[in-house]
Order: C-alpha cells, then structure tokens, then sequence
C-alpha cells in the first residue's frame, strides 16, 4: 500500500511538472507566436497599428505577469480548453485533438501490443533455443533493423510495395471515395490503409523486444531453481515458460509501459510517411504551420499519456513482483 | 596524470591486490590496475594511455566491433577528404534535373538539379559533427549528473533524482520537435544542442547506479578518510573505473543523435539548406521522387545513415567486453 501511494505521489509531482514546463517552454524561448504571425504578414506588406493590435488579440498574446498568466494556464487546462488553432482557423485545438487521436490509438496501440507479445515470445523461443538459428535469426537481424533511420525503412517499403509494387494505398487512413462510417466498407478501407504502416511499424519495432527478452531469459536460465526444475526432469516447455520466462518478464514491462505511453507520440514519422490522420501527423501539421496552440496541447497530451501508462505499469509491477512493494 | 598511483601506497602488497578485485569484478577499469603496477615494469607510458592502447586492443579483438571500427573509419576518411572524392560541388545546381544514374552521375541528379553521389560524400560531414557532438555533450552531462548524483546523498540526490526522472519520462523525439519548432532559426548548432540536452538521462543513469556500487569499495572510502574532496573522489578515484561504461553510452547516445537529427532534418525542423543526409531525403519526399522513381535519391542517404548507425552499435559490441570479460569473444567455451 506504501509502496502504491508513492507511485501515485510521484505521478502526480511528474504530472504537474510536466504541465508547468509545458507553459514554460514557449516562455522561454525567443519570439512570440503573434511576432511570428506579424513577420509572416510583413512579408506582403508593411503591416499597420491597427493589424498588429488585432493580430495579438486574435493570438492570445499573454498580459499580465508570470504568475496571473500561470494560474490563467492552469484554469485553461483544467477547463480542457486549448485555445483556437492557427493553422486550422477556427477549429478549436480540443476538437482537433479529438478528431485526430482515434486512428493513432488504434493503429498504434494495437501494432504496440502485438509487436510486444510477438517478440516477448521471440525472444523467449531465442533464448531457450540458443546458438541455434531461431537464436541468430531475429537477435541479428533485431539489432540491424533497430539502427535503420525508422522512417527510411518505411520510405522504401512504401516505394517498394505501394508506388511499384501497387499493393498497398499510398496515402491516408481511407479512400477518398468512403467516408468515414460505422459500415462494414469503411472498416475494410481503413483495414487495407492501415496495412502498410502497421506492417512497418512491426518489424522496426520487433528487435527491440526480442533483445531484451532473450537477454533478461538467459540470465534466468542461469539461476538455480531453473536448474533444479530442469534435473527433477520437468519438461522443457513449463521449465521455460513457468519457472524462466515469467521472472525474465519483468524489465520487458516496464519498456512495455515506456512504449505503450509512447504510442500518442512515436506516431510521428509513421504517419507523417504515410500521410495517417493521427496525433503524429497533427503535431506535423501544427509544427509546419507554426500552430503553437496546438502543438502545445499535443506536446501536453504525450507527456501526460507517458505518466499514465508508467503508473499503471508501476502498479503492475507491484503486483507481479513482492519485492518492490518492500 | 598519475593521479591513481598518487593514492595507491607505494609498497604494493595487500593494499594493490584489493584495487585490483575492485576493478575485477567491478567494470574492469584500466585506470586502477595500471595504478596498482609497480613503477616502470612496464613501458614509462601514463596511465590513461596505456589504457586506452589495452581498451583499443580489446576492442580490435572482436569480429563484430573490427568490422564497425572500419566502417566508422571509411566515414571518416569520407567526410574529411569529401572536396577530393566529390566528382562536384554539391551545391551546384547547373545539371539537368531528375537525372537518373548515369556515368557522369553516379546517383543521378535532384529535382534542383544537383549531382546525388556528392551531397551523399558532404552529407557525411553532418552526421559525424552531429553524431559526436551530440554524443560529447550528453556523455559529459551524464558522467557529470551521473557520478554526483550516485556519490551525494540527502535532498540534493532527491532533487537530482526526480529531475533525471522527469528527462527519462518525457517522450524525446517530441521535445526535440517542439524545442525545435521554437529555436527554428538555429541550424546545426541547434539541432546538436537540442538533441543532447534531450538525450542524456539514461546514460546518467546507468552511471549512477555503477557509482553506487563502487562508492562503497575500500579504495573510495580510503580516499575519503584520507581527507579528499567529494570532486576529487568522484572524478579522480571513481571515474576512471567507468572508462568503459562511459565509451558505451557515448556510442550509443552518438548513434540515437545520427538517427534523431535525421528524423528531425526529414520533418523538415532543421536548416533544410545545409547538405545532410537528413535533408536529402527530405527533399526527396517533397519533390516527390517516389512518384518519378528515383530510388537512389531515396536510398543512398539512408543507407548512409543505417551504416553508420551500425557501426557504432558493432563497435559498441566491443566496448562490452572490456566491461564484462565474460562477453569477450573466445573467452568462453562456445
């Protein structure tokens, strides 16, 4: 129970400097939205008084000091108002965010969950099996893929299977024809345009699994009650999965937790390579068009996602392991 | 330098037989055991030297990291001597555009008309300066935190605790973005110093927890009854037995600044005038050479990069067995 409620204080202090350094960050860096607006403008005119008063107000230009506009920050996050996007006038960013986080959560999420049960096992299989070529085989082939550039790898599957190859759509989360409806047509669109990117998320993300799975497995192998369990001439397969595989689980979890809180924010490259309508793509979006509103709501909503997956894993972790609730 | 043989007692006997089961089992640091030599039974070498000779030689030693250590240097041979390797100034754009692979040139020419073979030989200028500069910093920020923080106790070690874990929780490639997004201007200075402000908690971590279970050891706590300094203590007695530990996580974090300054080049945050592989393919994307074929503009930068990254990480190979023996390739039976 100690042990618990720490995790929880130490969610809630993350929490909050996470939010606090979210109203910072644009704080402190140089220039403000509304001078980046007026130099944009600049450049097709001299810009008047009356231009430049409206633009800031129409940015919300923070007045007031440090301390006011913080607290006005905090209101503003409790009231999960975000402000109005630049760059999709006059959509307010909460309505964006909205639109955009289905895909990503599901394309994403899923691909995480079955890349992490797929070379869990992998590695499992790897490390019971070594020196052989289930060993070689991914461990080998694991660690090269892991030190491509994640988005020439999909570049060039992209290239490969969907401009020569015309196996796969090229573009989006579904065809321009459907439109996005609970039917039977529209799920298989968006089956199809998912394909690619969640094929390439797979095997980009598999090495890392299979790696430290297989690793964490053969130091347990190593230790005495596996041994034992061995010599009293318990087969193979209990000895590997019961007495190995469920201790050498753990620290595959927590990276478990680090890339489920990731899925909100990995999407980046994935989507922006193919065009997917997710979180990533938004935040390229917002990027691009120096939407500062929204990319701060994205940004916040990330890191906030991160917090929560690790305080559900350290819950977890609790349970599945007594010494840490010491 | 012969700072570890200044704390060693001159006459050997039980005092350097413990500095060396220290280094032993702990990760194997040349620092301490060259100290524990008598004097001049071997070459009149300092001791960092010498260490680093014997850390190369392990190194060589393995297949893998041989392989990376060629592969590093072919690079770097590439980047230095690019005026003379180059066929054409990679900024010129007087060539007829979208060639496709010819004999005069190698790769083709870009959709602004500039010879591919020779932005890919500049292109590795900014990898490596990104790579190792990147890598530098976070490593020196890491050992810097990394061994404070392992060796101080109290509130500061609290204080210094949850600000690495908050670097650790927040998810990096969208810091990067963000803090780039606002510092648009900056260029390459800027993407080096965005990537290893981001990019050094985990090393700082690793190192904290090695200074941790050396700070107990007979050789620290004998310096700290001989009345040194925690400054001197942590970077005189205790760095020098994490050399190795310290060159894994430098490559490794060189590799994740190669990859990241791509990533953020290919999102176009980065100066998209300055000739990188990052930027190539950047430009790809956007004049569309999928759509016209142009594989080789696709490809040959980011096979650039995958290499690169991979020798590093085979290198890194190598740098593992100087920590842990047992990883030393014919040191074992199979």
């Amino acid at each position: 129970m100690r042990y618990m409620l720490r995790r929880l204080g130490w969610f809630l202090l993350t929490l909050w400097a996470a939010i606090s350094l979210n109203f910072l960050l644009p704080r402190m860096m140089p220039g403000s939205p509304a001078d980046a607006a007026i130099a944009k403008l600049s450049q097709n005119g001299p810009v008047t008084e009356e231009t430049r008063a409206a633009v800031e107000a129409q940015l919300g230009v923070p007045d007031g000091n440090l301390l006011q506009q913080y607290v006005d920050y905090l209101g503003q996050i409790l009231s999960l108002d975000f402000g109005i996007s630049y760059a999709f006038y006059p959509e307010p960013v909460s309505t964006l965010v909205a639109q955009a986080l289905p895909y990503t959560l599901i394309l994403v999420g899923l691909v995480t969950i079955a890349s992490f049960a797929i070379g869990t096992l992998l590695g499992v299989l790897a490390a019971w099996k070594r020196g052989t070529w289930l060993d070689a085989l991914p461990t080998v082939g694991g660690s090269f893929i892991n030190t491509f550039p994640y988005f020439w790898t999909a570049l060039l599957l992209l290239f490969l299977l969907g401009y020569v190859l015309h196996l796969f759509p090229t573009f989006g989360a579904y065809s321009a024809t459907t439109m996005p409806a609970l039917s039977v047509e529209f799920v298989l669109d968006a089956l199809y345009h998912a394909a690619l990117p969640a094929f390439t998320m797979l095997i980009t993300s598999l090495g890392g699994w299979i790696i430290g799975m297989r690793n964490a497995m053969i130091t347990t192998l190593g230790e005495d009650h596996v041994t034992f369990a061995e010599a009293n001439g318990i087969p193979g397969r209990t000895v590997a999965l019961k007495y190995a595989a469920r201790n050498a689980i753990l620290p595959n979890l927590t990276g478990f937790g680090m890339a489920l809180g990731g899925v909100v924010g990995g999407s980046v490259l994935v989507e922006q390579v193919f065009g997917y309508p997710g979180i990533g793509f938004l935040l390229f979006n917002a990027v691009t068009g120096q939407d500062y509103p929204l990319m701060q709501a994205i940004f916040l909503m990330i890191t906030i996602s991160v917090l929560v997956a690790n305080l559900l894993v350290d819950i977890l972790y609790g349970i599945l392991d007594p010494r840490t609730r010491r | 330098m012969s700072a570890p043989t200044g704390k060693t007692p001159p006459h050997g006997g039980p005092d350097a037989a413990s500095t060396d089961a220290a280094s032993t089992d702990g990760s194997g640091g040349p620092g301490r055991t060259t100290g524990g030599d008598p004097a001049g039974a071997r070459a009149p070498r300092s001791p960092v030297l010498s260490a680093l000779v014997g850390g190369l030689r392990i190194i060589w030693g393995n297949r893998k990291a041989r392989i990376g250590l060629i592969i590093l240097g072919l690079f770097v041979l590439l980047a230095v001597l690019a005026p003379l390797l180059a066929p054409y100034d990679p900024k010129d754009n007087t060539f007829e555009r979208n060639l496709d692979a010819s004999a005069q040139h190698w790769l083709g020419t870009t959709a602004a008309g500039e010879d591919v073979l020779s932005q890919v030989i500049y292109g590795a200028r900014i990898s490596l300066l990104v790579g190792f500069g990147a890598g530098g910093i976070s490593t020196v920020i890491s050992v810097v935190i990394g061994l404070s923080w392992g060796y101080l106790t109290g509130v500061l070690a609290d204080v210094v605790n949850f600000v690495v874990n908050m670097f650790l929780v927040i998810p990096g490639l969208p810091l990067m973005i963000v803090v780039a997004t606002y510092l648009s201007n900056g260029g390459i200075s800027m993407i080096i110093v965005v990537i290893a402000i981001t990019g050094w908690a985990w090393g700082a971590r690793v190192l904290r927890s090695q200074t941790r279970t050396l700070r107990g050891r007979d050789f620290v706590e004998s310096a700290r009854f001989s009345g040194e300094r925690a400054p001197r203590i942590i970077f005189r007695e205790i760095l020098p037995n994490m050399t190795s530990l310290i060159a894994g996580g430098f490559f490794g974090s060189a590799t994740a600044a190669i990859l990241a300054e791509a990533g953020l080049e290919y999102l176009g945050l980065g100066d998209s005038t300055v000739i990188s592989w990052g930027t190539m393919i950047y430009w790809a994307q956007n004049s569309n050479a999928m759509l016209t074929g142009q594989w080789a503009l696709l490809f040959a930068p980011g096979l650039c990069i995958a290499l690169l990254a991979t020798s590093l990480t085979l290198i890194n190979f190598g740098i593992d067995g100087i920590s842990n023996p047992r990883l030393r390739e014919g040191s074992t039976g199979r």
